[in-house]
């Protein structure tokens, strides 16, 4: 199979999403009535979409694997979501976060799909405040925003620091509205185990139910995948336990291509790892870097003792301060993209300015903030000659308004007070852009299977910028497949229900079956986690933050000699039908082991820099990532031969025609 | 440091389930309560014993998943967090720790800790949201100016996880405080005012079905509730309650 056609619609890229709109095609709402669409995934992208798609008259089958589509990961999401309403005047339009996007993105996302994310975004806003979601708002009712790495205005829309959960449970409650009418039928804690493809055409899914582990059915004439990145093959990220790879997976392994693997998002901002026993790592979210400014000591010494416990970041003097980002980036400063933040981090605390007990930590400050905000306040309150104290006082309330949960959540987890001393912070798995491929129409190489989300690759490139996610969700579920999934479906208003008791379903059925035993026979010595550290402490080392060509090759070999073992040590406890999370991790990590493989394949192959893909081999003199377009500006997009080893990439090339390719700089 | 875990064990639904020892060694104090039950279950499962199965997901405090009723209190012994946020250093060596399920007649046990929550996303089915469909051309988001006020009370009341905290504390198993949160979101919002009366009779009627307990003021729900959902909401819903009934058409 060669890479199949992107569908990008012809015409100036201002005008593709609208001219498109105009000539698909349409599925009356009789027929609708007629048409059954499977979505797994409850998440923003998920919910938007069954929601939607039933309210428009399609029969909805809704799955995910959490006891509520609630508690899907959008939920965790803090900081914000970006929309170009350019409601503080200060210059945003949908051109705009168009090019920061695309540029945040290094120039290796699809152009016009990028476009449609920022003409789209608008619509949000107002769809998610009809909906009752409460985002900040200002004193005079109107609503507020703040801004967010790699852009230059403020178009980040938010609700404290819990955006995502707020902006879930509106998509959950319009999910929830047609549960009530009987137009989604909801399946929680059920797993989907295998995509069913009938005739060429994706035509059903094979799901677990979690509680009696009993294997189902379910025919549809379409199926959406929407069931997020897979960040945990680092087993540390900042994912929600349960985030897997595996329906994506399923789907990759009948034929769906993955595209751009190795693309990982590695956060700037989390708290760092405080031992063995960590089962994940926590945001700080990216908001914080709004006011807080990140350093580590100037002097060797000085780090050398703070690491010894023998000082405190309180000690170091200002001058022997060494605000790195500001330094090495006085346009942006603190709000580079999260690549750049996140390299230069590592790279301070290579050098051995790290501050913290395992040098792998840097200093996030909020006393300038606190003192800057403090000022204002004493004016504002008609205070003459604030003294220090005061300042700090007044600085304090407004610095805990506006982050006091995210403080609160620090200390909880670190037991240390970060209004007294700076916060410590270091990068983590955060995010995938890589995923399925799609094309414009958001359908994989699997005619009627669509993929949505954080699943897909196709709108942040090799970075995504901070608020970028969520918008994305929404802009898919809501205002992209509903358009879309009909040009499609048009073909199948005559098809009638898809029968289950097909040879196609057959074969799926025993595939999943076989897997479960061969997963509870082994019966070996080691539990499920043991190999899912050993496979993340590789993808981290070795596949992480910097990546070389030795290092990879390497990781490629210990990954398949984790997985020999995984096949025969892991123990599997318990029964297969019946509640049972070992054999739900066992199945997770036993993809992960697959796909690891496969994101060392795609880095090592491509050996340049770019967002967050870091290549040592092309870097510049000043050690800033070095793209190479005349060879790279290509989508990388994979395909399943058999084993994990010999997947074969097709390329489609990127073609620029709004933005022109430039070397990136925040400087 | 060392510590003795008494847990509840109940093999499925219908298994009669009882507290069990285990006595357990090396839980560091930067470990979250969650993760001692890692070691737990990595220990057990070498063993070749059953892992004790509890649920959990984001392990941030935010998804609402984890439950766990800890020496008796929903959440365990600190204020306004989940059990997935309680770290070890809030014990001490040497003591010993009762892990419960949620206990009501509303939420089934699965197995050990896990219980069946479904009834609270029946309950929003019944009547939690705004009826607006997805539309390109809705008016502006700032339209309609929502007093600052306003705006931060709905917050503060659409907080609510939906872990169910507040039904276990309750001595009569009620949900009011889950009810009236999703109630007063939607009832402080201008977009949430049009449907406020057959969201508040449905939302209630839909409660009562399930089985949860009368509200008889208690306000333990409050108190043991991670999110801090204060009982001034569920005076809110007997307020909106109250004038659905009186000015309800039949
Ligand atoms: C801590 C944190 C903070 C973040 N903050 C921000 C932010 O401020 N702004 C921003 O824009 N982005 C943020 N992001 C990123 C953003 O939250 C995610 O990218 C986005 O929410 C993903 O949404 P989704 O709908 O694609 O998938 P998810 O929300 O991950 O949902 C996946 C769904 O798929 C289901 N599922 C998965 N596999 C299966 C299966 N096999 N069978 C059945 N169901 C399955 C799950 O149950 C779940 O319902 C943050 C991410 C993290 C980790
Ligand atoms: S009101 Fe509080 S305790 Fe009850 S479900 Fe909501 S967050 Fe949990
Ligand atoms: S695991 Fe999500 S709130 Fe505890």
């Amino acid at each position: 199979m060669s890479i199949p056609d992107s569908k990008v619609p012809e015409g100036p890229i201002e005008k593709k999403w609208t001219l498109h709109k105009e000539h698909l095609r349409l599925v009356n709402p009789a027929n609708k009535r007629r048409i059954d669409v499977i979505v797994v995934g409850t998440g923003l992208a998920g919910a938007s979409a069954a929601a939607s798609l039933a309210e428009m008259g399609y029969n909805v089958k809704s799955f995910c694997f959490q006891d509520s589509a609630r508690r899907a990961h959008s939920i965790a999401a803090q900081g914000g979501i970006n929309a170009a309403k350019n409601y503080p005047n200060d210059g945003d339009s949908v051109y705009r976060l168009f090019y920061d996007t695309l540029k945040g993105g290094d120039y290796r996302a699809r152009e016009a799909n990028t476009w449609r994310l920022a003409e789209v975004s608008a619509n949000i806003i107002d769809q998610c405040v009809a909906q009752g979601v409460p985002f900040a708002r200002d004193y005079g009712g109107l609503l507020d925003n703040r801004s967010f790495g790699g852009a230059q205005v403020s178009r980040t829309f938010y609700a404290r620091g819990q955006t995502g959960q707020q902006l879930l449970l509106g998509a959950y409650s319009a999910l929830m509205r047609q549960v009530g009418k009987g137009k989604v039928k909801m399946y929680d804690r059920h797993e989907m185990l295998d995509l069913v493809v009938v005739g060429g055409k994706a035509r059903g899914i094979i799901a677990r139910n979690l509680v009696t582990g009993k294997i189902e059915r379910h025919g549809a004439h379409a199926v959406l995948l929407c069931t997020g990145g897979y960040g945990n093959v680092f087993f540390l990220s900042t994912n929600a336990m349960g985030s897997n790879v595996t329906a994506a997976w399923k789907a990759h392994k009948r034929g769906a291509f993955m595209a751009n693997p190795c693309y990982t998002q590695i956060h700037p901002t989390c708290i760092p790892v405080s031992g063995t026993h960590q089962s994940k790592l926590t945001l700080m979210s990216e908001s914080l870097r709004n006011d807080g400014r990140i350093w580590v000591p100037k002097k060797i010494e000085d780090a050398k003792a703070i690491q010894e416990g023998r000082k405190k970041g309180r000690d170091i003097a200002e001058e022997d301060r060494d605000y790195y980002l500001e330094r090495r980036y006085p346009a942006f400063g603190n709000l580079v993209p999260r690549d750049v933040a996140s390299r230069a981090a590592k790279e301070r605390c290579d050098a051995g300015f790290g501050v913290n007990r395992t040098g792998e930590a840097v200093f996030l400050d909020f006393a300038s903030a606190i003192e800057r905000y403090g000022k204002v306040e004493a004016n504002v309150h008609h205070i003459e000659n604030p003294s220090k104290e005061k300042i700090r006082e007044l600085g304090m309330k407004v610095v805990s308004a506006k982050y006091g949960n995210l403080f609160d959540m620090y200390e909880n987890i670190t037991g240390d007070n970060p209004y007294e001393h700076p916060m410590m912070i270091y990068p983590a798995v955060h995010y995938t852009m890589g995923g399925l491929w799609v094309d414009y129409n958001l359908m994989s190489s699997i005619p009627n299977m669509y993929v949505l989300g954080e699943a897909n690759f196709s709108d942040h490139g090799a970075n995504r910028l901070g608020a970028s996610a969520l918008m994305q969700g929404l802009a898919d579920g809501y205002f992209v497949i509903p358009y879309t999934i009909a040009d499609q479906l048009a073909d199948d208003i005559r098809t009638g229900p898809i029968p289950t008791n097909t040879p196609e379903f057959d074969e799926a059925e025993k595939n999943v079956r076989g897997r479960i035993d061969q997963l509870m026979n082994i019966k070996g010595t080691e539990p499920v986690d043991h190999f899912h550290r050993r496979l993340g402490k590789v993808m981290w080392d070795k596949c992480g933050m910097a990546r070389n060509d030795k290092g990879l090759r390497e990781a490629i070999e210990e990954i398949r000699k984790i997985r020999e073992d995984f096949w025969k040590n892991v123990r599997v406890p318990g029964k297969a039908d019946a509640f049972n999370q070992e054999l739900e991790k066992a199945g997770r990590v036993a993809d992960f082991l697959e796909l690891g493989e496969l994101m060392c394949m795609d880095a090592l192959h491509r050996s340049e820099s770019c967002g967050g893909h870091f290549r040592e081999e092309s870097q510049t003199e000043e050690g800033e990532a070095l793209r190479k377009d005349d060879q790279f500006a290509y989508v990388a997009a994979w395909e399943w031969k058999g084993d994990p080893g010999k997947e074969e990439m097709h390329k489609e090339i990127l073609k620029f025609e709004a933005l022109k390719l430039s070397q990136r700089s925040y400087k | 440091m060392k510590l003795t875990l008494k847990i509840w064990r109940q093999a499925g639904p219908d298994a009669k389930g009882a507290m069990v020892d285990y006595p357990i060694d090396g839980i560091s104090e930067d470990m979250s309560f969650l993760e001692m039950l890692d070691v737990l279950n990595d220990k057990l499962i070498r063993e070749g014993q059953d892992p004790v199965a509890f649920d959990h997901d984001c392990r941030e405090g935010i998804c609402g998943m984890c439950s766990l009723y800890i020496n008796g209190r929903p959440h365990g012994p600190e204020r306004h967090i989940t059990t997935c946020q309680l770290h070890m250093r809030k014990f001490k060596d040497g003591d010993t720790i009762y892990v419960e399920p949620w206990r009501s007649a509303a939420f089934p046990v699965i197995k050990d800790l896990a219980v069946d929550r479904g009834a609270f996303d029946r309950i929003q089915a019944a009547g939690g949201f705004v009826s607006v469909n997805t539309m390109g051309n809705l008016v502006d988001a700032n339209a309609l100016p929502v007093p600052k006020a306003h705006s931060d009370k709905a917050f503060d009341a659409a907080a609510c996880i939906g872990c169910g905290a507040c039904v276990a504390a309750c001595p009569n198993g009620s949900a009011m405080l889950f009810v009236s949160a999703k109630v007063s979101q939607y009832a402080l919002l201008p977009q949430g005012r049009p449907e406020a009366k057959e969201r508040a009779l449905n939302m209630v009627e839909q409660m009562d079905a399930e089985g949860f307990g009368n509200c008889t003021n208690i306000g333990a729900c409050s108190i043991e509730c991670p999110k801090d959902i204060s009982l001034e909401n569920i005076a809110r819903l007997n307020r909106e309650y109250l004038v659905a009934e009186m000015t309800k058409e039949s």
